[in-house]
Parts: C-alpha cells; structure tokens; sequence
C-alpha cells in the first residue's frame, strides 16, 4: 500500500504540475524536502541521544519493569504476541504515556525504541509484526491530555473549549485504531507470507 | 472552571521533561546505586546510528509529500471533494487541513494558523480546525520513520489502519464541535 500511495503522489505530483504550470515548484519541492529529511533526522540525534540516555538508567535501576507490570493487563490484550517480561513492553508504555502528555519530544526515542525491540521478536525481518501494527496505530492516534502548545498559543482562551472536544476526538479515533488493526490483522491480504517473498 | 483546569495542566507539562530529566538518575542513584553516568552514555550511543539510519525514509516520504503539495494536487482535489463534504456536514473550510494533517506537521500547522487568524478564535470553524490538530497525527511520517528505523519494509495493515483512525479523528472533531459548540 505505501509503495503505491508514494509512487502515487509523485506521480500525480509531476502530472498536475505539467498541467498547472507549477512544474518549477514540484521540482524544487523535490530537492528542497531532501535536504529538509537530512536535516530533521541529523537534528534528532541529540534529543534521541539525550533520551535514550536517560531511558538506560531507567532500564538498569529497574523503573521501566516496574512501569510495564503495572499495565500489564492492559498490554497483554494489546500486544498478546509479545512476551511479559519482555522489555518492549516498558518502551511501549513508555512512549504511549509520553503522547498523552504531549512530549513529543520524548516520544520518538522511546517509540523507536519500542520498534527496535520488537523487531528483536520478528522471525520475518522485513515484514511487519501485529504487534507494531499495534503499536503504530496506538502511537498515531494517541489520547492526547495536553494540548500542543502551538494550539494553545493560536487559540488563546478558547483552548479550555478544545481541551475537551480534543480529549473526545482523539478517544474515538483511539477506539478505531484498535478496532481497525484487530479487524485487519486477520484479513488476507494482510496475511504474513513467510519464507522468500518478493 | 474547565479554563483554571486546562491553565495548570498546561503549567504543570513544562516541568514533566525536567523532573524526568533529573528523577530518573535520582532514583537510580540514590536506590539502586546504578552508575548513572556510564549507563547514560552507554544508552546515548543508539541515538546517533538510530537517527542515521532512518534518513533514507524520511527522504522518500517527504520528497514525495513535497511534490504533491507543490504541484497544487491538493488544492484540485479540494475543489473535487468540497460538494460531497458538504453532503454530509462537513465544511468545506477545514478540508484542507485534514487532507494535510496526515502528511505534513509543519504545513497543516500554517493551515491552522491561517484558519484562525482568517475566522477568529471564538468561530466554530477555528475550534473544529485546532480539535483536528490536536486529535490526528502526521501518519505518514510516523510510519515511515518508525519502520524506516528497523528496515521494516513491508508494513502490512499499519497504515490502512493509522489513516482509518484518522479518519475517524477529523470526523469526530467536526461532529463533537458541531454539536458542543454549534
């Protein structure tokens, strides 16, 4: 599906681009982005250094495992495929509480984190788990408790009206990306083909 | 009431990344005598292959975003779209914020500006507009970031399943507005 959504905005790109005469745009879109993708990932090594730092300490004093027990039996029912004492759990859970709170920032490591572990438990390397589906989908539709600052700073005192509407919206959307990943994982196109697929 | 809420949760967010910062070495330290500095090297040296390896993932997503929104698709399929949204209640103006949302952090955050500033704070579009910001998430980039990050290729359901979520995130804000503030 992504191979044909990216190949499909490249394309529809150059074409409404030939049409509307903004060929020049698409083009320099192109060059621009590249450099703009290097750049948000080599700003991201010190703020990843930074967190996974501090994520270690937390693994070695023993925080995270006791983080991951506590919601145990909210995890088992999400990620069934994934071992308990396993120490993607804690990441998960650590990334999900990071979301709720709106730390951005925080989130990321401790989300690539969480993938990295996971896919210590993949038998097909390539191909993603239920449990990252899972885990995705979790992650893109987090509750979100804490406003983004960017819309409190837009939206003044009408924040505390968002505030609610937010909180509401997002537990839908939540509820779906549950329901759509448990519905779809079963489905057959999405089955896992093992061995040596093309 | 709810105004006096909102304000402290928001106060309260700034000091959640210091306390983190200096509580978890804390506890560490003090309760379970870790080496609390060697340990957070040791953990800091993922970041710099982890942040390295997802740069071809982000290139390939984001060029092409570029050029979709570059070449003016999006604004085509607004006009395309904007008589069957209406159909079903939903208006027109938060259209391309939601078309946005999924691909672009930055550029659905300048379509939320724009609202705002154009509609004012205090109109029903604004409201529906920052709900939709605050309850969806630039899928897109997520996805390619996160299993950029472990190789992962073949993502099956991940993102049928991030953008029907989504979908259901924009539908909600508009509905919940509309009946709350509407």
């Amino acid at each position: 599906m992504l191979n044909y959504i990216w190949f499909g905005m490249m394309f529809i790109g150059v074409v409404v681009g030939t049409y509307t005469g903004n060929i020049d745009a698409v083009t320099q879109a192109a060059i621009d982005m590249a450099k703009v993708a290097v750049n948000l990932a080599i700003g991201l090594i010190g703020i990843m250094a930074l967190w996974l730092g501090i994520m270690k300490i937390a693994e070695e004093s023993g925080l995270i495992r006791i983080i991951a027990k506590g919601l145990r039996p909210l995890t088992i029912r999400l990620f069934p495929d994934v071992p308990e004492d396993h120490p993607a759990i804690g990441s998960i859970v650590l990334n999900m509480a990071a979301n709720i709170l709106g730390l951005g920032n925080a989130a990321t490591p401790l989300g690539l984190k969480a993938m990295e572990e996971l896919q210590e438990l993949n038998p097909n390397k390539e191909t993603a788990t239920n449990a990252m589906a899972m885990f995705l989908a979790l992650n893109t539709s987090s509750v979100q408790l804490i406003l983004p600052a960017t819309v409190v700073a837009l939206m003044g005192s009408y924040s505390s009206q968002i505030f609610i509407t937010t909180i509401i919206a997002t537990a839908m959307s939540t509820v779906a990306a549950v329901v759509a990943v448990k519905f779809l994982e079963k489905r057959k196109r999405f089955t896992i083909i093992d061995g040596s697929q093309s | 009431m709810i105004g006096l809420f909102v304000g402290s949760f928001n106060e309260f967010s700034k000091y959640i990344i210091p306390f983190l910062l200096v509580g978890i070495p804390f506890y560490g330290l003090v309760f379970k005598k870790v080496k609390v500095y060697e340990s957070f090297v040791e953990g800091a040296k993922d970041g710099f292959t982890i942040a390295v390896r997802i740069i071809p993932y982000l290139v390939a997503i984001l060029v092409a975003i570029g050029m979709f929104r570059a070449s003016g698709a999006l604004d085509l399929s607004l006009n395309f779209l904007s008589p069957v949204l209406t159909l079903i209640g939903f208006p027109p103006e938060n259209l391309p914020l939601a078309l946005m949302r999924p691909l672009s952090g930055s550029g659905s955050l300048g379509l939320l500006t724009d609202l705002i500033n154009v509609h004012g704070p205090d109109s029903l579009i604004a409201k529906i507009g920052a709900t939709m910001f605050g309850s969806t998430e630039t899928t897109f980039y997520v996805l390619a970031v996160y299993f950029g990050s472990v190789g992962v290729r073949k993502t099956r359901h991940a993102l049928a399943a991030g953008l029907f979520a989504d979908a259901v995130g924009v539908l909600s804000a508009v509905y919940i507005c509309q009946f709350i503030f509407g």
